[in-house]
C-alpha cells in the first residue's frame, strides 16, 4: 500500500479502539481499524455490564440500537461466607427517557454492532488480521506490522487498542512487562434460562435486569469476586482473581466456578439452567501505577491496553469508550494542525486528566496495593459482619445488650482493637 | 452436577490453527527449578487445562487455549513464548 493512506490506523475493534476510529471517520479521518478476530466480538469477553452516558458520548441517539440485554435496575452486593450472605442492595425505576445507566450485554453481538457504526461513518474494518508489531522510525512509531504478507501499513497516528496485557504497548516501548498481580484471570459461564424464570427468580419487570457481586468466602481467600448478571436468557455467572493468588493457592479456575455455582445462595438462581458456553478473560487489575504511558509521537493507547479499569465499580469498557472517544477528537485536531508529534497528542493525556477516566483510577490508585497485600480482609470482615447480623437475628431469649457485648467479644477475639483500626485506616486511604 | 474442565470445553468453538502459538522456551526449567519452586502453576491456573506435566516436560494442547494470556504472566520464569494467534485462528466466542 502507498505510504500514509490513511491518517490512522486502529488495532482492535472492541469499545475503545472502536470508539475512536468512529470518531475520527465521523470527523472525515481516513481510519483503519484492525481486528484479528475473523469478525469484531469473538475474541472479547467482559462480565457484561456496559453504560449509557458513554456510549451515547459516541453514538448518540444510536445508542437505540444497540443490542443490549437488559437494563440494569436492580444492583446487589453480597457479602459472603460459606452459608450465609449480607446484601446491600439498590433497586429503582429507569428513568423513562436517555440512555440507560446500566445494561447488560454479550460482547460477540455488541461489538459486532459498535465496530458496524464505525464502519457505517466511514472507517474500514479490517478482520481476521493480527498486527504483531509497530514500526519505528527515528524515535517516532510510523505504522504497524501485520501478520499477512506484505503487512506493513503506515500512517501519521497508530491507536493501540489491542486489549487487556497489550503487545503493542511494550513493542512500542510505552510500558514495562505487567506483574501477575496486575492482572485478574476471570472465568464465567453463560447458563440459559427462560426470560420468565430470570425474571421471577429476580423479581424483575421484564426488560429489565440485576446485578450481583459476591465477596468474601467463595474466592478462597483470594483477591477478587464473584458474579451473576442477568441477560435476556441466560445468566452471566463467573468468578475471578488475581493471577498472582491463583499462581500461590493453586486453586484451578474452574473448580472455583464450580464452587461458587454451587454456593447456597447461588445455586437457586442457575437451577436448571444449560451451561452454553464457558469463558475466559484477563482483566487489569494495576490501576494508574501501572498505566503505561499514554501517548507518544505518532501513538495513542486506550482501554483495558492502558489499565483503563475501575475495579472497585467494575467499570472498564466506559472508561474504554470515552478515552477512544478522546483519542479520537485528539486525532481530530492533530490532522487539523497537521502535527501528529507527542506534543500535540498531549491533548489526549489533558483530556483524560480533565474526566472521570484518570480521576477515577488516580482516586484508588493506592487499592490494586492493597487487594495483592491483604486478600484476608475480604475473608475477615464478611463473615464478622454476617455473624453479627445472624447474631442479632436470633430470637433465642438472649437481650440485646448481651448480643451486642458477644458480638463485640467475638470481633476482638478474631481481630485486636488496633488492628481493626489499622485495617479501616488502610481501605480509607486506599478509597478516599 | 459439578463440571469437568472437559465438559467446560466442549463448550467451545476454535477455528484450530495447524501450527502452535505457544511454546515452552526451555523444558529444563520446568523439571528442575519450577518443579522443585513452585509445583508449575501453569498446570493449575491455566483456565483451559492448555498445561499438563507428562513427567519429564510441560505437553501443550494449544487448542484448547481461550488467549486470556494468564500464561504470559503467571509462568515465575517467563518461560512460556506465547503469541497472538494467526489473524482468524484460535478462540471464536459464541455470546462473549
Amino acid at each position: 500500500m502507498a505510504a500514509d493512506e490513511f491518517d490512522a490506523i486502529v488495532v482492535g475493534a472492541g469499545p475503545g479502539g472502536t470508539a475512536a476510529a468512529l470518531t475520527m471517520a465521523r470527523a472525515g479521518l481516513s481510519v483503519v481499524l484492525f481486528e484479528r478476530g475473523a469478525r469484531p466480538g469473538l475474541k472479547n469477553v467482559m462480565g457484561g455490564v456496559m453504560y449509557g452516558r458513554m456510549l451515547a458520548d459516541v453514538v448518540g441517539e444510536g445508542w437505540r440500537e444497540a443490542p443490549i440485554e437488559r437494563v440494569v435496575t436492580d444492583e446487589r452486593l453480597w457479602l459472603a461466607t460459606a452459608d450465609a450472605v449480607t446484601t446491600i442492595g439498590h433497586t429503582h425505576v429507569p428513568p423513562a427517557a436517555g440512555p440507560p445507566n446500566a445494561f447488560t450485554v454479550l460482547r460477540v453481538p455488541f461489538d459486532g454492532w459498535f465496530a458496524a457504526q464505525a464502519e457505517a461513518a466511514g472507517a474500514l474494518l479490517v478482520p481476521g488480521t493480527t498486527v504483531e508489531d509497530v514500526i519505528r522510525e527515528d524515535g517516532r512509531i510510523v505504522g504497524v506490522r501485520t501478520g499477512r504478507a506484505d503487512g506493513d501499513l503506515r500512517a501519521p497516528l497508530v491507536v493501540i487498542a489491542d486489549g487487556a496485557n497489550s503487545f503493542l504497548v511494550q513493542k512500542a516501548g510505552l510500558g514495562r512487562p505487567l506483574q501477575p498481580h496486575e492482572m485478574a484471570l476471570v472465568v464465567k459461564e453463560i447458563i440459559a434460562l427462560p426470560s420468565g424464570v430470570i425474571e421471577d427468580r429476580f423479581t424483575l419487570e421484564p426488560g429489565r435486569g440485576a446485578t450481583i457481586e459476591v465477596y468474601g468466602a467463595p474466592t478462597r481467600g483470594m483477591a477478587g469476586y464473584g458474579f451473576v448478571y442477568t441477560n435476556r436468557e441466560s445468566l452471566s455467572v463467573g468468578i475471578g482473581a488475581l493471577v498472582s493468588h491463583f499462581m500461590k493457592t493453586r486453586i484451578t479456575p474452574w473448580d472455583l466456578l464450580e464452587g461458587f455455582k454451587a454456593h447456597p445462595m447461588v445455586a437457586p438462581l442457575l437451577r436448571g439452567g444449560e451451561v452454553r458456553e464457558y469463558l475466559g478473560h484477563a482483566i487489569p487489575e494495576g490501576g494508574r501505577r501501572a498505566m503505561p504511558r499514554l501517548y507518544d509521537h505518532g501513538v495513542l493507547v486506550v482501554g483495558d491496553a492502558a489499565m483503563m479499569v475501575n475495579n472497585l465499580h467494575r467499570e472498564g469498557s466506559n472508561l474504554a469508550m470515552a478515552a477512544g472517544r478522546m483519542a479520537g477528537e485528539t486525532a481530530v485536531h492533530a490532522k487539523k494542525v497537521g502535527d501528529w508529534s507527542a506534543e500535540t497528542l498531549a491533548m489526549y493525556q489533558d483530556l483524560l486528566e480533565a474526566s472521570f477516566v484518570l480521576q477515577d483510577l488516580r482516586k484508588y490508585e493506592r487499592l490494586p496495593d492493597l487487594v495483592e497485600r491483604r486478600p484476608d480482609l475480604l475473608q475477615v470482615y464478611p463473615a464478622l459482619l454476617s455473624e453479627a447480623i445472624h447474631e442479632m437475628l436470633t430470637v433465642d431469649g438472649v437481650s440485646k445488650r448481651e448480643k451486642q457485648r458477644r458480638i463485640l467479644r467475638r470481633l476482638l477475639a478474631r481481630r485486636p482493637w488496633w488492628r481493626i483500626l489499622r485495617d479501616a485506616y488502610e481501605g480509607w486511604r486506599a478509597m478516599r | 452436577m459439578t463440571q469437568r474442565i472437559e465438559e467446560k470445553l466442549y463448550t467451545l468453538r476454535w477455528r484450530h490453527d495447524r501450527q502452535s502459538h505457544i511454546a515452552i522456551v526451555d523444558d529444563g526449567v520446568c523439571l528442575t527449578r519450577c518443579g522443585t519452586e513452585w509445583q508449575r502453576p501453569c498446570t493449575t491456573f491455566c483456565p483451559a487445562s492448555v498445561y499438563t506435566w507428562d513427567g519429564a516436560k510441560i505437553a501443550v494442547s494449544y487448542e484448547n487455549c481461550v488467549e486470556c494470556t494468564s500464561c504470559v504472566l503467571g509462568c515465575p520464569y517467563r518461560n512460556i513464548d506465547w503469541k497472538l494467534p494467526r489473524g482468524g485462528f484460535g478462540i471464536e466466542w459464541q455470546h462473549g
